[in-house]
């Protein structure tokens, strides 16, 4: 997938970030706190936005870049407008969370990590979210779905 | 404060606002001013309950109705009903094994082995309010402390307690904090560990949820202990509300006064701040940790030196796991020697746990140390559901292990669960039935470890990666007769030359598998099948003609229209098509399904 980093489009934010990083910039260890605060921004972390932070925090870009892969919170490209979080925590696997990732993989062909190509759903695998009680569950950005059976899957993905 | 006639507590919880909890706090308070009944109930919004399974819950005092599995539609009810005509709605209130009607909170089996220290507060008090956790003793212990203790008989109390670290590792606090008193440096930092890495537990979500406050004055409490006057807390940014709580619970404190300058009227000086993870396991580590917080990537740091000598910026810093500070405050409010009779010589106080998986009662635990696994699975837990068979309890998440059926007795304390093969952990403790396939749990963890190896060290990257790759082969059926063996060998020395816990520890769940569940994996390997019926690779479907009644159910349910047969006579699976989803056993009736 090819796409560019809109400077026009992304003026406002930009003046947002430069904010957020003078902010920071007086406390000790700032780098986490802005990458952050980007990500939440910008919705990723695109090189454009990497060297930004280079040059406000004086910090060299290798050196950004290599955190910004360390995490898997970060992401170098757009995720789609909805993610799918599957609960892959210990309690949810053991009460079949795998299929629902499966049927999930199967309904919009996608991988986990991935983003289909209309870039509407990304899907993530992601740990315990406190709702074992309810497992296996699954998100869709802010929407959690529990107690979940693979044959509910459709269902919900229809609904977004 | 203003009286009340009667209190409603509505669980705000991870596990209950997924089921709409927020909604109905909102609906609540609509409907109670709609009746104008403002003056008289008090809404209050809580952390965790403990009994999640049954969420979202709702309790009702001066009668402690205890609701469960409350929907929206039911508000109006409950309003109508209970708070104006002062009659409990039989309907929706908690029923235990006993299919009785439970009224009151204090009758609920659930609890009543239970001991409340670090989550005493948890669905108690209001997270977002400070004046209610002052009601309930709060900064008591902090201010007993300055105004009256040296920071020497703060480290010996905590000493004398015997606490040790709830983050895994069971280190005595008290010798920690005094290695950290009596480093050399004139800047010290109080780190507080909210990383919770085991991918199955949520017990400091549930305490920072549910009771910020608590960790927040035992941070302080532990600065003046060891001479720091900064603290940070590293938490999962994948925690949303317990942030959200904890920096209003920061906030409010330092309005009062009891986080800044000065605290009570003293030359003490505190103040702290959250710094938010970004989704690596491996920052669990404290070193690792250390690193992240500096801002660089979240690899662990030889040892020594250790964090109490050279931590964060090379500064002296005391690092304790949210769980262990929740237990500070009580200590110094009620003596080391009250602390020291709950538990046990060796493991004295309470441990939090996240109880999970194949179990009636999932959620939130917390028991006196020493209390044997048999008891909370079966007597807090309720045992297995839907009839089936207890096969083994996973405890320490991926750097623990499996422990069988006939050790079931073991009472939990960190050196007998490290010395069956598994560990305390951080709390994680899932439960799993004769349906769970030991070798595909072995593969979930190692397939855990080997996404989050931070990299830095061969045996741990490659080793654990080869280990996958032997349990993935096992479990599709390919598994060849030396396969075992390697496993062992490989898991060996892994042990004995990765650089952190995390690669340390990572064959754990393959090392306690295989000690006790040996003939799955010869199962799988040998005659290629799959014991419990999972590995997908290894089992088929069929249908027993004698069985099925030809109720037709199975093809209705199947996905991929894998089954034919008219109404009334047997059906049959056409094995090219069928995905080995599993829908047609759940849906027949009659039992017809085999799958082996
Ligand atoms: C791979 C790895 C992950 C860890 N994850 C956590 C964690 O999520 N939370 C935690 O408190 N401790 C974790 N620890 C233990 C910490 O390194 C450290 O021992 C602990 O925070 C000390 O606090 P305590 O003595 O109060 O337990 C982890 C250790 C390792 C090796
Ligand atoms: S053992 Fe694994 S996680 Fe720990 S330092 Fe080595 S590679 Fe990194
Ligand atoms: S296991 Fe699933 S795919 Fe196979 S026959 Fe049954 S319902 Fe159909
Ligand atoms: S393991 Fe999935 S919510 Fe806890
Ligand atoms: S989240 Fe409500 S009881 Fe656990």
């Amino acid at each position: 997938m090819e796409f560019k980093f809109d400077w026009e489009k992304n003026a406002s934010k930009i003046e947002k970030l430069k904010e957020i990083i003078e902010e920071k910039k007086q406390k000790k260890g700032p780098l986490m706190p802005v990458l952050n605060q980007a990500q939440k921004l910008f919705g990723y972390l695109p090189i454009e936005v990497q060297r930004i932070i280079s040059e406000g925090l004086n910090i060299p870009l290798a050196e950004i870049y290599g955190v910004a892969t360390f995490y898997s919170q970060f992401s170098l490209i757009p995720k789609g407008k909805y993610t799918i979080g599957v609960c892959l925590g210990t309690a949810c696997y053991v009460k079949g969370a795998q299929d629902i990732i499966d049927r999930i993989k199967d309904e919009l062909d996608l991988e986990v990590g991935g983003t289909t190509k209309d870039r509407k759903f990304s899907l993530e695998a992601t740990r315990c979210i406190g709702a074992c009680g309810l497992a296996p569950v699954m998100t869709v950005n802010e929407d959690v779905y529990g107690k979940l059976n693979a044959d509910e899957v459709p269902g919900i993905i229809k609904k977004y | 404060m203003e009286l009340y006639r009667s209190h409603v507590l509505i669980c705000r919880g991870t596990g209950c606002t997924s089921s709409k909890s927020d909604d109905m706090e909102v609906k609540l308070n609509e409907l109670i001013k709609e009746k104008e009944l403002d003056k008289e109930v008090k809404v209050v919004r809580t952390g965790c309950f403990g009994l999640c399974e049954a969420g979202p819950i709702i309790v009702v005092y001066p009668e402690g109705a205890f609701y469960s599995h409350v929907k929206l539609e039911d508000i109006d009810e409950i309003v109508e009903e209970h708070l104006l005509k002062g009659r409990i709605v039989d309907r929706l209130l908690y029923k235990g094994e006993e299919e009785e009607k439970i009224k009151s909170v204090n009758e609920v089996t659930f609890y009543k082995k239970q001991k409340r220290v670090a989550l005493k507060n948890c669905g108690v008090i209001d997270p977002e309010d400070i004046n209610e956790y002052i009601a309930y003793d709060g900064y008591m212990a902090l201010g007993k402390v300055l105004t009256e203790m040296e920071p020497k008989d703060v480290i010996n109390v905590i000493k004398d307690s015997g606490l040790r670290g709830r983050g895994g590792g069971g280190f005595p606090s008290g010798l920690k904090w005094d290695f950290t008193s009596k480093a050399e440096g004139d800047q010290k930092y109080v780190l507080c560990n909210a990383d919770e890495g085991d991918p199955g537990a949520f017990m400091d979500r549930s305490i920072l949820e549910g009771d910020p406050h608590a960790v927040v004055e035992a941070m302080a409490i532990a600065g003046y202990a060891v001479g720091a006057n900064q603290g940070y807390v590293y938490i999962r940014a994948e925690y949303p509300i317990a942030v959200e709580r904890l920096q209003l619970a920061i906030d409010h404190a330092r309005e009062k006064g009891l986080l800044g300058e000065n605290i009570f009227g003293t030359d003490f000086n505190f103040d702290m701040e959250i710094r938010l993870g970004a989704g690596a396991f491996v920052c669990g580590e404290e070193t690792a940790l250390i690193a992240s917080i500096e801002g660089e990537r979240g690899m662990p740091r030889n040892k020594p030196p250790f964090p109490a000598n050279s931590g964060l910026w090379q500064k002296p810093t005391l690092i304790n796991n949210v769980e262990t500070y929740a237990n500070v405050n009580q200590i110094i409010l009620n003596g080391a020697d009250w602390f020291k009779d709950i538990g046990t010589e060796k493991s004295p106080g309470t441990k939090v746990f996240a109880l999970g998986g194949k179990i009636n009662n999932t959620g939130l635990v917390e028991i006196p140390m020493g209390t044997p696994l048999k008891e909370v699975i079966y007597e807090i837990g309720g045992g297995i559901p839907n009839g089936k068979k207890f096969k083994a309890v996973q405890t320490g998440g991926p750097s623990g292990g499996c422990i069988p059926a006939d050790l079931i007795d073991t009472p939990i304390t960190y050196d007998s669960l490290t010395e069956i093969g598994s560990m305390m952990g951080s709390g994680g403790m899932i439960v799993m039935d004769e349906e769970t396939c030991m070798v595909d749990i072995a593969r979930f963890f190692l397939d855990f470890t080997v996404e989050e190896s931070c990299g830095k060290c061969p045996p741990c990257r490659i080793g654990t990666k080869r280990m996958l790759e032997i349990l993935e082969r096992i479990t599709s059926g390919n598994g060849e007769a030396e396969d075992i063996d390697k496993l062992e060998r490989l898991a060996e020395n892994i042990k004995s030359s990765a650089l952190c816990g995390l690669g340390q520890t990572a064959p754990n769940p393959v090392l306690s598998t295989l000690k006790y569940f040996r003939d799955e994996y010869e199962a799988h390997v040998n005659e290629k099948t799959c014991p419990a019926g999972t590995c997908k690779d290894l089992v088929s479907y069929s249908i027993d003609p004698e069985a099925c009644k030809g109720c037709t159910l199975c093809a209705k349910a199947c996905p991929v229209d894998a089954i034919s047969g008219e109404r009334k006579e047997a059906h049959v699976i056409d094995q090219d098509k069928c995905i080995k989803c599993g829908a047609c056993e759940e849906k027949c009736p009659f039992g017809a399904i085999i799958n082996k």
